[in-house]
């Protein structure tokens, strides 16, 4: 690790300012960037630290909406998103493990959008909004490919807005080593339409399946999407799966999905 | 009731307490005055020519001591193989050179190419990327059988190719195993890979060298699991250290699996630097060098032939390896694939004839040697596999086809060079069966078809050569080292013992079992005696822990050792009884004569032992310490029948494993809690390599497997709660105990049992698979059933 200096800011606006500075980046649960750090592939001047932000944590609900702040740990919302939205609530429960779970942030997440992550198919499969700390960016515009997101340089996520539908299910089938999603499908059912996102799978990041979308609005059963696939061609192969294989996965884990949001 | 001391009790391991309350001291734990930090800069190419190494800048670094490079061991010796195979035509294998630093050529991702010692390990790091490296990537050789084709690019140059050696067992043999091949009714041929395997200990290495000019005495602090070796290997072969100038100290270690057996570049030159700098050196592995240095297992490609007659009587097998040694030869890699290997093919099976060939092939990757089960895991899986597949091709039941050809008679000469001395395999199998519930099979089934599940079951037996090893019978084969085992036996004048081992223990408990065996003896409390072991300055000359190896040759020379310190304390307890040394009884702790009622106690004869006051010193010797060296007169053959119960998932291909029963016969049992203990990891390890973990290349020499985001360990729930029995014992013949040894048992026999379960679900429900390859990921599985 090279060296680097901590500043632990307690409102947003310090930590937009300590984040203007050279080389200045967010800091979340450090369960991705530390150990990045660690292998001298990440070498930041400064490390501005979110977890002291008040403002940044905590989950509540109102009017159909679920509100995260952004230095919210997965613990945090598997406990107190249960009630309120329990598809999401089970989700952020099976993200790595316990140490994972009560370091690792919501914000951190989503800004990092690995491609085998499970907030990036939780946000775009709710529908929703990114907020940060100077605009508000909705959930369809934000994923834009591989660790690629709409952020830019410096901006801060303070909260994540979602839609709760009326039923939900995520489903992840493990890569054996990682446990992240070799593929992971979050189907949402609104009063408006069913959304399914996926993850893990395609070369491009996160997306949604529209053709089973518009299949299960009109059907949503498991049935209705038995006939549907996805071409193999834009996914991702490695040793632990083919592409024709995740193409395959991603049609059985939104049928799986789908039955146990029921 | 079961016993609760001495030989047969399960008594807790004592070890465990410092362990699990973070008391243990391993070596990244030792930190002496002074000492300073080595980081080592690791080739990222394959294979490439080293034109220039530029460590001008690196030099004036902010700490840094200095910078070493190939160039600094050019008069230095290289790190040695400790086995010579003899090829078929009768000729010595390809033995390269391998430098401590890279001399010319890089060979692998990782091997070291220059060592910054600094005052920080900081220091020495960010120094090192001011090194300048000119390096000429070359074509990686990955291949194994690309790698012997005529014109394809040299690992070494300096040899003739990249084949090691060509070795057939027994050539003698060759002839008339392709005669049988060819008049048999039936032929069963499998092609299989026993895919690369890194070992994992959870403590990653660690070496520290020191040294004293007031003695000119090294000190190497190291993660081995045999000190004694890496003394005699690093001071006669690579540093030219006299034993007597050069200590070595393994203290607790982390676990080794055979990882730990071997010497490591890092361990030499951290020795030889703190000589040259006169200063502690210190190299602690990350997990990810860990990845790219740690001797790599298995990595085998095989073809078996198994020939029968109408009935499925065995006729014959032949077999056709090739072996990887990766870009170098680690200390005992050459007689894993051999020795370890072709002396098992007999299986627990009187087949007459057969024939063994093995091809070791040089790659452009981690030196591969022995990891838990060395070569048996390998013979084990290819033997059981192609008798599952005869079966089936042949219609009969694989109980069956296995009780029909077991050995039943014993000793036992297999046509592969060794006899087994003792067994009984139908035993094993019938205790397999009923702890595996085998009959209950169907109702599962049916079970498991209504949740949409498709299960399958899969048996298998195993034997393995374990006590290694017969010094005379192991030096005509090639080793270059003896196999004996040592322990002094020191009583003190208060009556307590202290026992110095040539073994060493990284997690095996033998500062809890040892005792046991000693106490049992002398008849005293287990709390009366301590194990020492892993420092050369305190403990006789001994070979190490391997092979499942400690209680049956090790345990043996303590015995020995002990017999020696009762002979010794008889004879005073006569004179303080005023008695003949053949009259005394030895008895819970209390010497006596029979019919009498003069006693003396235990610790009134260490007393007088050291104050020798009323003690026959014309006669006897004060003090009471004795040696023992033991040489084992065969090895010792651990068998048993393993079965595995799967649930397939036929929508996604993932298998999770419901059942899994080991019945084994490890001879008499001192701690069947260790022993269970030892079972339950071993098969943690061949459940792991059945269904999880493999160590990936790419084409270009890259290590894609090469951290714990794409190497699947085992894990907790990736395993079932198992069933485990170890009550058929037929104890060894030849050593004191009785004993056969269990450390490796469940890593040899779990992956066919696995294999098997997962091909035989899927041929129940219609899938016409004969055979998949480790590890039966989801995606191979699925592949497998679409294919
Ligand atoms: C063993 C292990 C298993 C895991 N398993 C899973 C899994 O199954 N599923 C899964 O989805 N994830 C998994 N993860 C990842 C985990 O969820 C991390 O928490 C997450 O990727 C990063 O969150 P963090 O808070 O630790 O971010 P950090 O590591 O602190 O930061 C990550 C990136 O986000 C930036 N950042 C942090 N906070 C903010 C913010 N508020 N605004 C803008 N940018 C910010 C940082 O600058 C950095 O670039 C796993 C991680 C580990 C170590």
């Amino acid at each position: 690790m090279y060296d680097f200096e901590l500043v632990k800011p307690s409102t947003v606006e310090e930590a937009v300012k300590a984040l203007s500075g050279d080389e200045a980046q967010p800091l979340g649960g450090g369960q991705t960037l530390i150990p990045t750090m660690k292998q001298r592939l990440a070498m930041p001047g400064t490390l501005v630290s979110t977890t002291g932000i008040a403002s940044m944590k905590g989950v509540s609900a109102s009017g159909g909406v679920l509100t995260i702040g952004g230095a919210t740990t997965h613990g945090t919302v598997a406990k107190e998103a249960a009630s309120s939205y329990p598809g999401l609530a089970a989700m952020a429960a099976n993200i790595g493990d316990p140490a994972v779970r009560n370091r690792g942030t919501i914000g951190g997440s989503l800004a990092n959008n690995d491609p085998a992550a499970c907030y990036p198919a939780g946000l775009l499969g709710s529908g929703g909004t990114v907020v940060t700390n100077s605009r508000e960016i909705d959930a369809d515009d934000y994923f834009q490919g591989l660790f690629t997101t709409a952020l830019e340089e410096g901006e801060l996520i303070t909260a994540v807005r979602f839609n709760i539908p009326e039923a939900s299910n995520y489903q992840k089938f493990e890569q054996p080593a990682s446990r992240f999603a070799l593929v992971g499908v979050f189907v949402a059912k609104h009063s408006d339409g069913v959304r399914v996102a996926v993850t893990g799978a395609s070369e491009e990041g996160v997306f949604r399946w529209t053709e089973a979308e518009e299949a299960l609005s009109s059907n949503f059963s498991p049935d209705a999407i038995s006939g549907l696939s996805v071409d193999a061609s834009g996914m991702m192969g490695d040793i632990h799966g083919t592409p024709e294989y995740r193409a395959h996965l991603v049609n059985v884990m939104t049928g799986r999905a789908v039955k146990a949001a029921g | 009731m079961p016993k609760d001391h001495g030989i047969g009790a399960s008594t807790k391991r004592r070890e465990d307490v410092r362990f699990l309350t973070g008391k243990g001291r391993y070596t990244d734990d030792i930190n002496i005055r002074g000492q300073a930090y080595v980081h080592f800069l690791r080739s990222d190419v394959a294979h490439g020519k080293i034109n220039a190494v530029g460590t001008s800048e690196a030099e004036t670094a902010p700490g840094v001591l200095r910078v070493f490079t190939g160039k600094d061991f050019e008069g230095v010796g290289g790190i040695p193989c400790g086995w010579q195979i003899t090829d078929r035509q009768g000729n010595p294998m390809q033995e390269p050179a391998h430098p401590v630093l890279a001399q010319g050529k890089v060979r692998h991702v990782g091997d070291p190419i220059a060592a910054v010692v600094a005052e920080t390990y900081e220091q020495a790091r960010d120094a090192a990327e001011k090194i300048n490296l000119d390096i000429t990537e070359l074509p990686a050789v990955m291949n194994m059988k690309a790698a012997l084709e005529d014109g394809a690019p040299k690992v070494h140059d300096d040899l003739t190719s990249n084949l090691c050696y060509d070795w057939g067992f027994i050539e003698d043999n060759r002839e008339a195993v392709d005669q049988a091949i060819k008049s048999a009714h039936h032929v069963t041929t499998l092609e299989l890979v026993n895919q690369r395997l890194v070992a994992n200990p959870m403590e990653p290495r660690v070496a520290i060298g020191d040294y004293a000019s007031y003695s000119d005495e090294s000190t190497l602090y190291t993660t081995s699991q045999n000190p004694h070796v890496i003394r005699l290997l690093m001071g006669a072969f690579v540093l030219g250290i006299p034993e007597h100038k050069l200590r070595v100290v393994a203290p607790d270690v982390g676990g080794g699996f055979g990882s730990k057996i071997f010497h490591y570049a890092e361990e030499a030159f951290c020795t030889f630097a703190a000589k040259q700098l006169k200063c502690p050196v210190k190299w602690t592995s990350s997990r990810s060098e860990a990845f790219m240095t740690d001797a790599h297992g298995r990595d085998h490609v095989t073809r078996i032939e198994l020939a029968l007659d109408a009935e499925g009587n065995f006729q014959a097998i032949r077999t056709e390896t090739y072996a990887n040694m990766g870009a170098y030869l680690s200390t005992f890699s050459t007689s894993v694939p051999t020795y370890l290997h072709g002396t098992l093919m007999a299986g627990n099976y009187k087949t007459p004839n057969i024939y063994v060939n093995v091809k070791a092939v040089f790659s452009n990757t981690v030196p591969v040697d022995a990891y838990r089960g060395a070569g048996r895991p390998e013979a084990t899986f290819q033997l059981e596999r192609v008798i599952d597949k005869a079966a089936r091709e042949m219609g009969i039941d694989p109980v069956e086809i296995r009780r029909k050809n077991f050995v039943t008679e014993f000793p036992y000469a297999t046509p592969v060079a060794v006899e087994y001395d003792t067994g009984d395999y139908n035993a094993t199998m019938d205790k397999a069966l009923e702890i595996a519930d085998w009959d209950g099979f169907d109702a599962r089934a049916a079970e498991s078809a209504k949740k949409g599940l498709w299960r399958g079951r899969g048996i298998n037996t195993y034997i393995e050569a374990c006590g290694i090893a017969p010094s005379a019978l192991v030096g005509q084969l090639g080793a270059r080292a003896g196999l004996y085992e040592s322990a002094t036996v020191r009583v003190n004048a208060t009556g307590g013992l202290v026992v110095m081992t040539g073994s060493h223990s990284h997690g095996q408990g033998h500062e809890t079992a040892f005792p046991q065996v000693i106490a049992e003896m002398i008849g005293i409390d287990e709390s009366m005696v301590e194990i020492v072991h892993g420092d050369t300055a305190n403990t006789p000359m001994g070979m190490g822990t391997y092979g499942s190896r400690s209680l049956a040759v090790g345990g043996s020379a303590m015995v020995r050792a002990t017999e020696k310190i009762i002979a010794k304390a008889k004879k005073i307890a006569a004179h303080l009884m005023e008695a003949a040394p053949e009259d005394v009884e030895l008895k819970d702790g209390q010497f006596s004569i029979a019919g009498t009622d003069k006693s003396v106690a235990w610790g009134d004869v260490c007393l007088a032992a050291y104050v020798p006051h009323n003690y026959p010193l014309e006669e006897l010797e004060p003090g009471l310490e004795e040696t023992a060296f033991y040489d084992p007169a065969n090895f010792t053959y651990p068998a048993g029948a393993y079965i595995c119960e799967v649930e397939v998932d036929p929508d996604t291909g993932k298998v999770r494993i419901d059942r899994f029963a080991a019945a084994d016969d490890f001879g008499n049992v001192v701690n069947p809690m260790i022993v269970e203990g030892q079972v339950h990891g071993g098969l943690a390890q061949g459940i792991g390599q059945a269904l999880l973990e493999g160590c990936a290349y790419d084409d270009s020499g890259q290590l894609i497997s090469g951290s714990y985001m794409d190497y699947a360990m085992p894990r907790a729930d990736d395993v079932p709660s198992y069933s485990v029995d170890h009550s058929c014992q037929t104890p060894c013949t030849h050593n004191p105990l009785g004993v056969k040894g269990c450390g490796e048992a469940g890593a040899i026999g779990s992956p066919p049992a696995v294999v098997n379960a997962v091909v035989d679900a899927l041929q129940r429900n219609g899938k016409d698979v004969t055979h998949i390859d480790m590890p039966l990921s989801p995606s191979r599985v699925w592949a497998a059933m679409n294919g």
